[in-house]
C-alpha cells in the first residue's frame, strides 16, 4: 500500500529577536557568534503562543491542503515537543478538539529532545500503512528556552509543522518511500524534571552526537533505499544552528542547491521538534512532481530518523492553499528588544 | 478566572468557533444563546464561523485585570467576520498599539487567552491578528 502526506502546514510566530540584541546584554562578541553559529535572528513566541496554539494553526494549514479530509476521519494524532505546556495533561487532546478530530481517535504526546517531531511523523505514517487508521496527523512543535547568557539562548526558537498521512492515491501529495532510524544512548543534552533550562555537553553535542547520528541515519537510509545524494532534489537536516545542517549535508555529498531550500535556521533559529519538519514544509512549498526528498532529524539523547519522500503530481494544486513557510518567515515580523523578550519568555520574576 | 468546568463546556465555541444558527430565522448567534433575540426561536444548528474579518472598532486596555500583565497593552476589538457576524475579541501580536486601525483586515488565530497562574489550567480560544502583509 502506498502511504503519503495528504496535507502539510507550518506556523511561525511573528516576533523576532536579532542575535546582536542578545549578545549586547551578555557582553558577547556578536560577530564571532554570527560567524561561528551562522545565526542572525530567531523567532520568539508571544505570551499567548505555545506548542498547542502553534500546532493548531499548523494542523489547520495542513487540513486546508488536504483536499477536504474530514477531521472526523483522523484516527490518530501525535505531537512531538519538549515544551508541552503541561507536565501532566496532553497537548494532543487540545489540538484534536480544536480541529474537530475528537472523540474517535488515538492521541499521544511524544518527547525525544529535537527528534520528537519526526517521531510523530514516523508513527503516524506507520499506523496508516498498517491499515489501523484512515488518516493520522504528526506534528512537531516547540517553544524552547536556552538559559540566559548560554549559547543556546541565541538559537532556541518557536515554530510548528503538521502533516496528515493517508493512503488515498488521489490525495497523496508526497509519498513516503522508506524510513530508517539510528539510535544510541548519548547524553549530549538533557533537562531534568522541574528544571527551567536544559544543560548540554558543549562540543560533545557535535561530533559524537549530532554528526554521528545524522550521518549514520542518512547513510543507512540511502543504503536501504538504494539511493545516492545525487538522486535527491532536496535534503533537510536538523538545524540546531545555521552551521551544522550545511556541514553535515556537505560531508554526506550534498550540494548547496540541495540543502538551501530547507535551511531556515539562520533566520528562524532552532525550533527543536519543529526544525527539520518545518524545513520539509519549506521544501514542499516549492517542490515539483517527481522530486525525491531526504529528511533526517536529530534528537539529543540521541537518535536520528530518516525519510525518503517522493513528491507527486498533486503538489502544485495544494502549495497555494495555505500560508507558505518562507512567507511566514519573511513577512509581518515584529522585532523585540531584550527586555520585552525576557518578559515574554518568563525570564522576569513576577509578584506571586 | 473561569473554572475548568466552565471552560470545558464552552470548547465548541471557543476552540472551533461554533456559532448557533437559528432554524427559524437563520440568524447566526455567537456566542450561542438559548433563545434567538431576533425571532424568539429556540432551535439551532451549529455553524462554524469564517476566520477572516475586519476591525469595526477597538480600544486599548493599559491597566489590565489580574492575569493579563504579560499581555498589556491589551487591545480589544469588535470584529466583523466575512459572513457579517460580529464578535468581541482580543487583538494579538500587537507590540505597538499605534499600528491599530479601524477597517484593519484580521484573521482569527488559536491562542492562549488566560491562565490560572503557574499551576492552574490554561484557557485557549481565538484572537484576531493582522491579516496579509
Amino acid at each position: 500500500m502506498t502511504v503519503g502526506i495528504v496535507g502539510y502546514g507550518a506556523f511561525v510566530p511573528r516576533r523576532r529577536i536579532k542575535l546582536e540584541e542578545i549578545a549586547k546584554v551578555w557582553g558577547a562578541d556578536a560577530p564571532a557568534y554570527k560567524r561561528g553559529l551562522q545565526l542572525f535572528e530567531k523567532s520568539v513566541p508571544g505570551a499567548d503562543e505555545d506548542t498547542v496554539t502553534m500546532s493548531v494553526e499548523a494542523a489547520r494549514n495542513a487540513l486546508a491542503r488536504s483536499g477536504g479530509v474530514d477531521p472526523a476521519d483522523i484516527g490518530a494524532l501525535y505531537i512531538g515537543s519538549e515544551s508541552h505546556p503541561y507536565a501532566v495533561k496532553p497537548s494532543g487532546t487540545i489540538v484534536a478538539e480544536a480541529i474537530g478530530a475528537v472523540p474517535a481517535l488515538h492521541v499521544a504526546d511524544l518527547e525525544f529532545a529535537c527528534k520528537a517531531g519526526t517521531e510523530s511523523l514516523f508513527i503516524a505514517q506507520a499506523l496508516v500503512k498498517a491499515g489501523e487508521v484512515k488518516y493520522a496527523v504528526g506534528i512537531g512543535a516547540d517553544t524552547s528556552q536556552g538559559a540566559p547568557g548560554d549559547a543556546l539562548e541565541y538559537s532556541a526558537a518557536a515554530g510548528a509543522a503538521a502533516f496528515i498521512f493517508g493512503a488515498d492515491e488521489d490525495l497523496i501529495l508526497a509519498e513516503i518511500v522508506d524510513t530508517y532510524s539510528w539510535t544510541t544512548d548519548t547524553p549530549d543534552f538533557w533537562r531534568r524534571e522541574y528544571m527551567h533550562y536544559p544543560r548540554h555537553g558543549s562540543r560533545f553535542t557535535g561530533e559524537p552526537a549530532y554528526f554521528r547520528h545524522s550521518m549514520n541515519s542518512a547513510r543507512g537510509m540511502m543504503d536501504k533505499a538504494g539511493l545516492e545524494p545525487g538522486d535527491f532534489a532536496y535534503a533537510i537536516f536538523h538545524q540546531p544552528n545555521g552551521k551544522f545542517p550545511m556541514r553535515v549535508g556537505k560531508k554526506l555529498g550534498f550540494t548547496n542547491e540541495q540543502l538551501e531550500t530547507g535551511w531556515l535556521s539562520p533566520w528562524l533559529g532552532n525550533t527543536y521538534s519543529g526544525a527539520s519538519p518545518i524545513g520539509l514544509t519549506a521544501v514542499l512549498d516549492i517542490a515539483s512532481p517527481g522530486d525525491l526528498i531526504l529528511l533526517t532529524s536529530f534528537g539529543s539523547g540521541a537518535g536520528s530518523d530518516s525519510f525518503v519522500i517522493r513528491v507527486t503530481g498533486r503538489i502544485s494544486e495544494v502549495q497555494d492553499l495555505a500560508p507558505k513557510t518562507r512567507e511566514q518567515l519573511d513577512e509581518n515580523k515584529i522585532y523585540l528588544e531584550y527586555g520585552a523578550y525576557a518578559k515574554l519568555r518568563g525570564k522576569i520574576r513576577m509578584a506571586e | 478566572m473561569f473554572s475548568p468546568a466552565r471552560a470545558w463546556r464552552e470548547y465548541p465555541q471557543r476552540y472551533r468557533l461554533e456559532a448557533a444558527k437559528c432554524t427559524e430565522c437563520s440568524k447566526i448567534l455567537y456566542p450561542p444563546r438559548l433563545v434567538c433575540p431576533a425571532c424568539g426561536g429556540r432551535t439551532f444548528t451549529p455553524e462554524i464561523l469564517p476566520r477572516e474579518g475586519k476591525v469595526v472598532t477597538f480600544t486599548v486596555i493599559r491597566v489590565p485585570p489580574a492575569g493579563f500583565t504579560e499581555q498589556t497593552p491589551l487591545p480589544l476589538a469588535l470584529v466583523e467576520l466575512a459572513n457579517g457576524v460580529r464578535l468581541m475579541v482580543q487583538i494579538g501580536d500587537v507590540e505597538n498599539p499605534e499600528t491599530l486601525e479601524i477597517g484593519m483586515p484580521v484573521r482569527l488565530e488559536f491562542r492562549r487567552i488566560s491562565w490560572d497562574g503557574e499551576a492552574g489550567v490554561i484557557f485557549y480560544g481565538h484572537k484576531a491578528v493582522r491579516a496579509g502583509s
